[in-house]
């Protein structure tokens, strides 16, 4: 059985037929071709899948791609600007080394911008790892994705960007 | 002046654009031109002997295009464990057969029964539901130490006792007469608990055949791409080496488990000639947690023996060593050479005596992970230490200190093979101690007391060998192979270069660390320079990247290949300034007539090179050079961690407060990439102590823990920031004076926690402490 599916991709609208039980990263690896979006686990665990529907992250493995019908989904390659400029989380991440092997990176990312964005204020170290609680990374002990999560998010609302030491 | 991008800088990574941009090319992300798809029936049983598979449904269901089973992979050879050990009566090890697919038994819980080959994934994995194996399932024997106990189930019916090798290093003789006059001796039974890796990219492989040049081209997750081809053809029978070609691109995480050549990647290769079309495999998480390679499995009892005054006389160990239903491919070394070697720690110990008995259990191999050996041995020494220092009331930090050997004993031959090549243990303790203030320690117990919490401090000293291995050496203790390494510099016309590493990264950063050696020795900026690694049919044959080894092997052979090119530009620098070779000096990347301003680029000397119309007779053209190294020794990093714990007695939580990690990696390239090294490599040591553990049921072998929601992998909020140091002991016997960083977090954390848990409980316990195993030693029902 398949189903029409359309969905604002990056900014470009786009219709598949697809399996009915097409997930939403099979459909952006597979059908779309965009293969920044990982898949690191089977149960919803690892985050390395994490996109934004809507403007908030999801783990795109949970989700059918049925269910992001009429949906607006952004995937690590929309998030720089279109001059290719790095979104300050992704630079932040590249200041403090925050990725080794760089698989868990792009949910890593997107899930750190949509936490920042739900920290307006800023946020301590203490809430960047609750609030990263649902990514795995294996490389980098989590210790230097803090750092970077931090000035990112700083960067995001306009406070000065701290440099690494 | 020196570049600002070369060795010593803190230069952000080459590599990062592509991952934080989605653009990371991993095999998962190849697709080839008709390609198909494959999925492995694996066995639900941990032992049973099959009486018949019936493939016919399945092979009739929608898209399938064929099943094969082992039956029909006879021809390929089986999968081969690289390094021969010899028990201790003279008789070689015991590798039972290793089929791709089984053949009369399956011996673990996903062991590979049958592969279907689909249009689809999912039309794959519905048809493999549609095969019919009739199973007689037999008794497993499943838990380590049980293993080797009469009437246990054999694995294979042909090995007796399940033992593999029953194997010894040291003098039995000296350890015994030692503990004869021992003024204390310190006895521990020690579990090393099981783990699964967990790179976060899965496993995958995809085979394709070319019939109009019958050759094959394999993308895979390999740390090693020329060794998988080595074994592909030498061993499997594949394709010969010059018809193989394999490709290992952006690799997501490996720890060793994506050294080895498995099962999956063996068929897939093979079964793309045999259906016609390109043949791709990934493998999903439970796939990775039931027949990746897992790590440790120790049994161990120790025992060491001390004068009066704490000076360690001697150290017996006896390890059983779980290394699963099959040997994997460099099974066999790890519980004994990368282990026992080890038990010296930094420490001088007249008398050593380790035996260590490999056994075959229906559970997953059991292989190389971070530190591989080196873990466990740590672990040992130094449970044994801080149990000791306790044991005799004597501070930790001074019991290590009484026992160190001192800087000016190096080198120094320990009496368990190892000749340590440099350190400045009491000066890395030293630093350890304050960054940690260890002096406040008792205020801060005091002060968690008054809170009605424990809080307990622990050390590990740990040293480690990386930087494997002289050839010679290794062969001499059954190493197939030789582990060498090598590289190639090509300048181009226009004065960028190409270099090209028999490494391989999955996460180290090499296109940076490697283009910082560029930079310093050729001084051609590192935007200049692109490395290239990964693919046999580009670069020179390489041993790959583990065991800590790329920078101390592969740098080596990148200088040394640097040297042949500087040395050639002599020649031309000399031919176009007119002036004699021995006048000329290299600097900065410059060639100048020593005492004149006249002076030639490297770039310059390029451009002569390929366009050699003005020319030193005699040379060749081209400027390309490449370099093979072949170390003369292992490399000893060697440090000290503090880990301070503050554990709830209500609820068992353990939580870290401080930790701190003073390392001597020798020489630093990128102090930025080795803290980012060494904070992974903590975490995965914390994760081992605390939260992971690999448990299959004990009589039915399921794999309990077969998931994210099962098995515990750290996560950011289960660990704390740390605080790391380095002291630079260069290693005096290769070129830039580096040990290698990848593995030692990972070494020494599981010992320094364990010694700060049990310093706040008060009690020996088995990792992974968590919080109800806590709660039960302190509350006294021991798991």
């Amino acid at each position: 059985m398949t189903v029409s599916v359309s969905i604002t991709v990056n900014g470009k609208p786009v219709t598949r037929q697809v399996e009915g039980r097409t997930l939403l990263v099979q459909f952006l690896r597979e059908t779309l071709g965009l293969t920044g979006t990982h898949v690191g686990c089977d149960t919803s665990q690892c985050g390395a899948c994490v996109v934004h529907v809507d403007g908030r992250s999801v783990k795109s493995c949970t989700l059918l791609a049925a269910q992001a019908d009429g949906c607006a989904v952004t995937t690590i390659e929309g998030l720089a600007a279109a001059d290719g400029a790095l979104h300050p989380m992704q630079a932040a991440f590249r200041e403090h080394h925050a990725l080794q092997c760089g698989f868990c990176t792009p949910g890593m990312v997107m899930s750190a911008v949509d936490l920042a964005n739900r920290h307006p204020g800023g946020m301590d170290e203490t809430t960047v790892r609750e609030g990263l609680e649902g990514n795995i990374c294996r490389c980098t002990g989590y210790h230097n994705i803090v750092k970077a999560v931090i000035a990112g998010a700083d960067t995001m609302r306009g406070a000065p960007a701290k440099a690494a030491e | 002046m020196a570049p600002l991008d070369g060795i010593g800088a803190s230069l952000r990574r080459k590599e990062d654009q592509r991952f934080l941009t989605g653009k990371g090319r991993y095999t998962d992300d190849f697709n080839r031109h008709g390609q198909l798809h494959a999925y492995f029936l694996r066995s639900p049983h941990a032992h049973a002997r099959i009486r018949g598979i019936d493939t016919g449904r399945a092979k009739a269901a929608p898209g399938v295009v064929d099943v094969f089973t082992g039956a029909d992979t006879k021809a390929i050879g089986g999968l081969i464990c690289g390094w021969m050990i010899t028990s201790k009566d003279g008789t070689p090890m015991k590798a039972g057969s290793h089929r791709p697919l089984a053949e009369d038994k399956v011996r673990y819980v996903g062991d590979h029964v049958a592969i279907v080959i689909a249009e689809t994934y999912n039309e794959a994995k519905d048809a493999a539901e549609l095969i019919d194996v009739d199973y007689d399932v037999l008794t497993a024997v499943v838990v380590t130490d049980k293993a080797r106990a009469p009437g246990a189930p054999l694995v294979h019916d042909e090995i007796a006792k399940n033992t593999c090798y029953e194997w010894s290093l040291g003098d039995k003789a000296a350890t015994d007469a030692a503990f004869a006059k021992a003024a204390h001796v310190t006895k521990l039974d020690i579990v090393n608990n099981r783990l699964v890796p967990n790179a976060i990219e899965p496993r995958a492989a995809i085979g394709d055949y070319d019939s109009g040049m019958d050759s094959f081209t394999l993308y895979t997750t390999s740390q090693n791409p020329h060794v998988a081809r080595l074994v592909l053809s030498a061993f499997n029978g594949i394709a010969p080496e010059h018809k193989l070609r394999v490709i290992a691109p952006d690799v997501g995480g490996g720890f060793g488990s994506k050294i080895f050549i498995y099962a999956e990647e063996t068929v897939c290769l093979w079964a793309s000639k045999q259906v016609g079309r390109p043949v791709k495999w990934t493998g999903d998480r439970s796939e990775a947690f039931l027949a990746d390679a897992h790590g440790r499995d120790h049994v161990t009892t120790a025992e060491m023996a001390m004068a009066r005054d704490g000076t360690i006389l001697g150290l017996r160990v006896h390890t059983t060593a779980n290394l699963g239903a099959y040997l994997s491919t460099f099974a066999s070394c790890v519980p004994t050479y990368l282990y026992a070697p080890l038990l010296s720690g930094q420490y001088r110990i007249p008398a050593i005596y380790a035996e260590v008995d490999g056994v075959y259990t229906n559970t997953a191999p059991v292989d190389a992970y971070r530190g591989a050996g080196r873990p466990e041995a740590t672990f040992v020494i130094e449970r044994m230490v801080e149990t000791a220092a306790r044991e005799m009331k004597i501070d930790p930090a001074e019991f290590r200190r009484r026992n160190f050997v001192p800087a000016d004993a190096f080198p120094y031959q320990t009496p368990v093979i190892m000749t340590y090549d440099s350190g400045q243990y009491h000066k890395v303790l030293d630093e350890a101690l304050t960054l940690s203030d260890y002096a406040g320690f008792p205020a801060r117990k005091a002060e968690s007391a008054a809170r009605g919490k424990l809080r307990g401090i622990g050390f590990c000293s740990y040293i480690e060998a990386c930087g494997i291995a002289p050839s010679a050496a290794v062969g001499s203790l059954g190493a197939g192979v030789g582990l060498w390494e090598s590289a190639k510099v090509r300048f181009n016309p226009t004065g960028n270069v190409l270099l090209y590493t028999g490494s391989h990264q999955h996460g180290q950063g090499h296109e940076t660390t490697f283009a910082q050696l560029i930079s310093t020795y050729l001084g051609v900026p590192t935007d200049q320079v692109e490395v290239i690694h990964g693919d046999t049919e580009k670069t020179p044959f390489g041993m790959g990247t583990y065991g800590s080894r790329s920078l101390a092997v592969g740098g080596s052979a990148i200088v040394k290949a640097c040297e042949k090119v500087i040395e050639k530009g002599r020649k031309i620098a000399a031919h176009l300034l007119e002036a004699a070779e021995g006048d000329i000096e290299f600097k900065d990347g410059k060639f100048t007539v020593a005492g004149t301003d006249r002076a030639k680029s490297i770039q310059e000397i390029a451009f002569a090179a390929y366009v050699p119309h003005n020319y030193p007779q005699g040379v060749e053209p081209g400027l390309e050079e490449s370099a093979f190294y072949d170390p003369v020794n292992f490399t000893f990093p060697s440090g000290t961690q503090v880990c301070e714990v503050e554990i709830d007695p209500d609820t068992g939580v353990t939580t870290i407060v401080n930790f701190v990690a003073i390392d001597d990696f020798g020489k630093i390239i990128n102090p930025m990439i080795v803290e980012g090294q060494v904070h992974g490599g903590i975490v995965q040591g914390i994760g081992q102590a605390l939260l992971e553990n690999a448990v299959y049921d004990p009589e039915s072998g399921q794999l309990l823990t077969g998931s994210y929601m099962d098995y515990t992998m750290p996560r950011a909020d289960d660990v704390p920031s740390f605080k790391v140091g380095l002291v630079e002991t260069p290693c005096p016997h290769n070129p830039l004076g580096v040990k290698g960083c990848g593995e030692a977090g990972a070494i020494a954390a599981p010992a320094s926690v364990m010694n700060a848990v049990t310093d706040a409980i008060g009690k020996h316990m088995q990792m992974p402490a968590t919080p109800e195993r806590v709660w039960r030693a302190i509350h006294g029902t021991a798991v």
